[in-house]
């Protein structure tokens, strides 16, 4: 069970437990960008808010896995103060490496690296994408 | 224990450890099968219909066999059986070109236990010709019961979509009783049998239907082709979908003339080795007879189920099944965690909402996992099922998942 293990790590089960940066705000500062997986119901919408070319705010809402819903978590308080441009390429990086491709390991992804077990679960690589690729999207509409 | 006397039929059974409880998505392959396919593509592998060559007589005359043996299986003419992609093409076909026929005074019955591809034709028809669709109210199991079924039907019922056995609950819909009823007010009825066909004994005579569909891949037959069957008069009347090379008789600048049925439904090249493939499958499951594989099938479902129940921390959502179909969940585990754990056992379980969104809401609940036995199943495959749910539970309560 060592990949199993390997995947449902304790920060991954912590996040899931008690979401950071969790529920929407009405508040038209925010970017917001809502991403399906009709596939298996995942349903993450992520909003946030740019100010001064930084990550002000990050939110999330949705529901699905404890993968999927973690990562959204963990997601929203790795990019937080973080720059814009810091933010991509933590962003960017993550998503290869979730997805299995060559990365820049010299990047800190902080304690979204603990994400680097899905690569063992092919299925399951949707499920820890998804509130990520929200984010980007949200880069490329506001940042 | 019994021992499983198909087993040894299945390729993919014989030397890696697999635990194949998705058959409801799609049933593995015999031998047979895949050596009528292959036969197809090594020694034949033209097109059908056309070529004057010994070739092309004996492509043709597996794929026109084939329909006779269809037709057999299920007590049809062959003109009454056409070939298509599978049996969401063929639904695709009865609503997009019967149901143009109808009006906004129309209604349309169908339930919330439907596959995406028996509701959603007719849900696009409904938008399209403004007809009502209007829903049969499940019981307190989730079941379509004749009673329900009439507190819906009206003098304005046109189409009556339902499934034969549902593919989350597996719930066999009361059709002997249901047809006559519908056929009573003039409505046609139209027949998801996708899940039904690898388990029943179909009768379109007895059952009177109207159309009815099915696809090759659930029962133990390829990919890419599956069945609609329609009565005579009612294929004669409506237009192909896909117009092209085969179904025409005669092609003029303006207007053309199209072949009779079921060959005005079967433009272009149709996927030949499928069906050539699905004939073996039919004879496989004729052989072995399709009452005793359910029976089989049925008691090893009982089996898992009797004890999967038992098990603290497991869900069951159709505890009084009529078909091989266990829906369940792990209390406060999202599905997808679950099915990862089980996929590591090499359990294969489909987790999701089934292509059944609507009985998934009706449900309450996000997702399921579905556990599907077929007559390669042993009870060996149950007994893994329900030590993998066990060693799940724990697996996931001591990882920090809430019981």
């Amino acid at each position: 069970m060592e990949k199993l293990d390997n995947l449902y790590r304790e920060i991954i089960m912590e996040h899931y437990k008690n979401p950071r940066n969790k529920g929407l705000v009405d508040d038209s500062s925010y970017i917001s960008v809502h991403i399906k997986n009709p596939s298996c119901g995942d349903d993450i919408t992520v909003q946030t808010k740019f100010e001064n070319g930084h990550v002000k705010d990050c939110r999330h809402d949705g529901h699905g896995c404890s993968i999927c819903c973690s990562s959204a978590s963990v997601m929203s308080e790795t990019v937080i103060d973080k720059s814009v441009e810091e933010a991509k390429i933590i962003a960017d990086n993550y998503l290869l490496m979730v997805t299995n491709k060559p990365y820049d390991e010299t990047i800190d992804l902080e304690e979204a690296a603990v994400y680097s077990g899905v690569r063992q679960f092919p299925a399951r690589i949707k499920c820890a994408s998804i509130a990520w690729q929200a984010f980007v999207e949200t880069l490329k509409k506001g940042a | 224990m019994e021992k499983n006397r198909y087993r040894l039929d299945f390729p993919q059974l014989q030397d890696k450890p697999l635990v194949y409880l998705d058959s409801a998505a799609s049933a593995l392959k015999p031998q047979v099968v895949i050596d009528a396919i292959n036969h197809y593509y090594q020694d034949l592998s033209v097109n059908i219909h056309r070529g004057i060559y010994d070739e092309a007589y004996e492509a043709t005359r597996l794929y026109e066999e084939t329909r006779e043996i269809v037709a057999k299986f299920i007590n049809a003419s062959p003109e009454e059986v056409i070939f298509t992609r599978g049996a969401t093409s063929a639904l695709n076909l009865v609503a997009l070109s019967y149901g143009m026929n109808l009006t906004s005074e129309d209604e349309i019955i169908t339930s919330e236990l439907e596959h995406h591809s028996s509701v959603l034709p007719w849900q696009a028809i409904a938008n399209k010709t403004k007809a009502k669709l209007v829903y049969v109210p499940l019981d307190s199991e989730g079941r379509i019961t004749t009673e329900s079924f009439k507190s819906v039907l009206s003098k304005k019922t046109k189409i009556v979509a339902l499934t034969y056995v549902s593919n989350v609950m597996g719930y066999r819909t009361p059709l002997d009783e249901i047809i006559p009823l519908a056929h009573e007010i003039g409505a046609k009825v139209v027949v998801d049998a996708a899940q039904a066909a690898p388990h029943l004994k179909i009768d379109v005579r007895r059952l009177d239907v109207d159309f009815l569909a099915f696809s090759g891949h659930k029962m133990l037959g390829p990919t890419g082709v599956g069945v609609l069957y329609g009565k005579q008069e009612l294929l004669n009347s409506m237009e192909p979908l896909e117009l092209g090379g085969e179904m025409n008789e005669e092609v003029n600048k303006q207007h053309s003339v199209w072949k009779d049925s079921p060959y005005k439904f079967e433009a272009g090249t149709m996927p030949i080795a499928s069906v050539i493939g699905l004939a073996k499958a039919v004879e496989y499951l004729t052989s072995a007879g399709i009452d005793t594989i359910e029976d089989y099938t049925k008691r090893i479902r009982n089996y898992a189920y009797q004890q999967l129940k038992k098990i603290e921390g497991i869900e069951i959502y159709n505890p009084t099944s009529d078909s091989s179909i266990i829906a369940f969940n792990i209390k406060n585990v999202h599905p997808h965690d679950a099915a990862s754990y089980f996929a590591e056992k090499k359990v294969a379980l489909r987790a999701g909402h089934h292509c059944a969104q609507l009985i998934i809401k009706w449900l309450g609940i996000e997702a399921c996992l579905r556990a599907s036995f077929y007559l390669y199943n042993t009870y060996e495959d149950a007994d893994q099922l329900v030590q993998t749910a066990k060693a799940a539970v724990k697996f996931f309560r001591s990882v920090g998942f809430e019981g």
